[in-house]
């Protein structure tokens, strides 16, 4: 798979820790919503470093979004958020991955995201609302804070129309909160449904320890392992 | 084509000794995970592990059975399509040249299946010759269910999906099967050095 330069167009600040970085990629086949592209940086004495991101738009033409969190002491993820300008060009290559996907007319799924784990969720949220579908839909997204919710206020325009979307707020809630404020547990994902017995296509992606304590529940409530589908980054913790 | 040259990015040097990690690759001292799908718990007196397909009869062994066969301490490098490459890891685990000790076939190719259906098809001259282990201890622990456990194959001049966790069996094959991964675009070999990460890698 051939690298192929892409130009940003566009940097926006999701959070204040995250940006999402437009590029426009000439020639780019297209992607399914939830592949990933690898990023290749070089620098001017011909050192490189390559990392994978998850594809958040949903497929257009050759339009291609990252969602970023700036690690504080990592190597890639300061640059990308930090020194990219439009008019800069990087490199990219992709579109990876043939099994964390879903688009119409699969049946309607449940999506739950840890923090930037909803990159890849939010390609398929948007490629179902741009290709017009009702088809049911929930979303169950564990943040920190208000203000650390990712694509907030363009998930309120999209909630509706067969689209669930249900926050929970781990670390710190705004005055009159009435939703969520714990990790996602069994309970709450019983009553986000839906449940084993309609057969949802489950993608959970976040952090490990998110992704395999959501895992466990489900298996737990009741949903066949072989449609949970996951995407776990970073180590495992403590 | 050249490389674009990204202006101010330095990255970081020096972490890793030269020539111990593959292009593209960095070096984490964490020990991230990835599977695609929820972690299987195969209690010990339900698990066993098999070697089946072109020999004349399967051949089976109990976790008791397994664990009495002579282990290997292994000490490798480990590095993951995903880009993160671990150095000096330490594993405890059984040589495929013992498991497959005495197997008369014919076949050139092995698919290793494990819980919760996992697929990934290795040549099998890539299994013999003290390259690959089925490991059940990692750095001196009971391997963690995360990590693969109770037992994982250990391939570690391949990319690290090669080294199925949760494994239960190799299948001994005529014709190479490409498995769960190698189906989803990435690379039916996984050499990380050639860095054939993909297909057309």
């Amino acid at each position: 798979m051939t690298w192929q330069v892409a130009d940003v167009v566009g940097v926006v600040a999701e959070t204040p820790h995250v940006k999402t970085i437009m590029f426009d990629v000439p020639g780019w086949p297209g992607h399914r919503a939830g592949q990933h592209v690898d990023v290749r940086l070089t620098a001017d004495d011909g050192y490189q470093a390559e990392r994978s991101y998850s594809i958040a738009s949903a497929p257009d033409g050759t339009r291609v979004e990252l969602t970023v969190v700036r690690i504080g002491d990592g190597e890639v993820s300061p640059y990308l958020t930090g020194q990219l300008r439009p008019g800069d060009q990087i490199e990219l290559r992709g579109p990876v991955g043939g099994y964390f996907v879903w688009e119409p007319p699969l049946g309607g799924p449940l999506l739950v995201a840890g923090g930037s784990g909803v990159a890849p969720l939010m390609a398929m949220i948007r490629l179902r609302a741009a290709a017009g579908s009702d088809v049911e839909t929930r979303l169950l997204l564990s943040s920190r804070g208000w203000d650390d919710i990712i694509y907030r206020d363009e998930l309120q325009r999209l909630n509706g129309n067969g689209l669930t979307v249900v926050h929970t707020l781990t670390a710190s809630q705004p005055p009159g909160w009435t939703g969520y404020a714990r990790r996602v547990d069994t309970d709450m994902l019983a009553e986000v449904g839906p449940g084993p017995a309609e057969r949802p296509r489950v993608y959970v992606c976040g952090p490990t320890p998110f992704v395999e304590a959501v895992a466990e529940a489900l298996v737990h409530l009741g949903h066949q392992p072989q449609h949970i589908k996951t995407e776990r980054f970073g180590p495992m913790g403590s | 084509m050249p490389p674009i040259i990204s202006r101010g990015f330095r990255g970081r040097r020096g972490d890793a000794p030269p020539g111990r990690v593959p292009p593209g690759q960095y070096v984490t001292r964490d020990f991230p995970v990835l599977s695609a799908g929820p972690t299987p718990h195969t209690p010990l007196d339900r698990w066993s592990f098999t070697i089946t397909g072109e020999v004349d009869e399967a051949h089976r062994w109990t976790w008791a059975e397994f664990r009495a066969l002579p282990a290997e301490e292994i000490s490798a490098d480990i590095h993951c399509v995903t880009k993160w490459s671990k150095l000096d890891t330490v594993w405890q685990g059984v040589g495929l040249d013992t498991l497959l000790d005495g197997i008369e076939t014919s076949a050139e190719y092995t698919v290793a299946f494990s819980d919760g259906g996992y697929t990934t098809n290795v040549p099998l001259a890539d299994l013999t010759g003290g390259k690959a282990w089925v490991a059940f201890s990692y750095g001196g622990e009971p391997l963690e269910p995360q990590h693969g456990g109770p037992a994982r194959m250990l391939v570690p001049h391949l990319y690290f999906w090669k080294s199925a966790k949760w494994v239960r069996g190799l299948r001994l094959t005529a014709v190479d099967e490409p498995g769960f991964w190698e189906t989803n675009g990435y690379h039916n070999y996984g050499n990380p050095w050639r860095e054939q990460r993909y297909w057309g890698d």
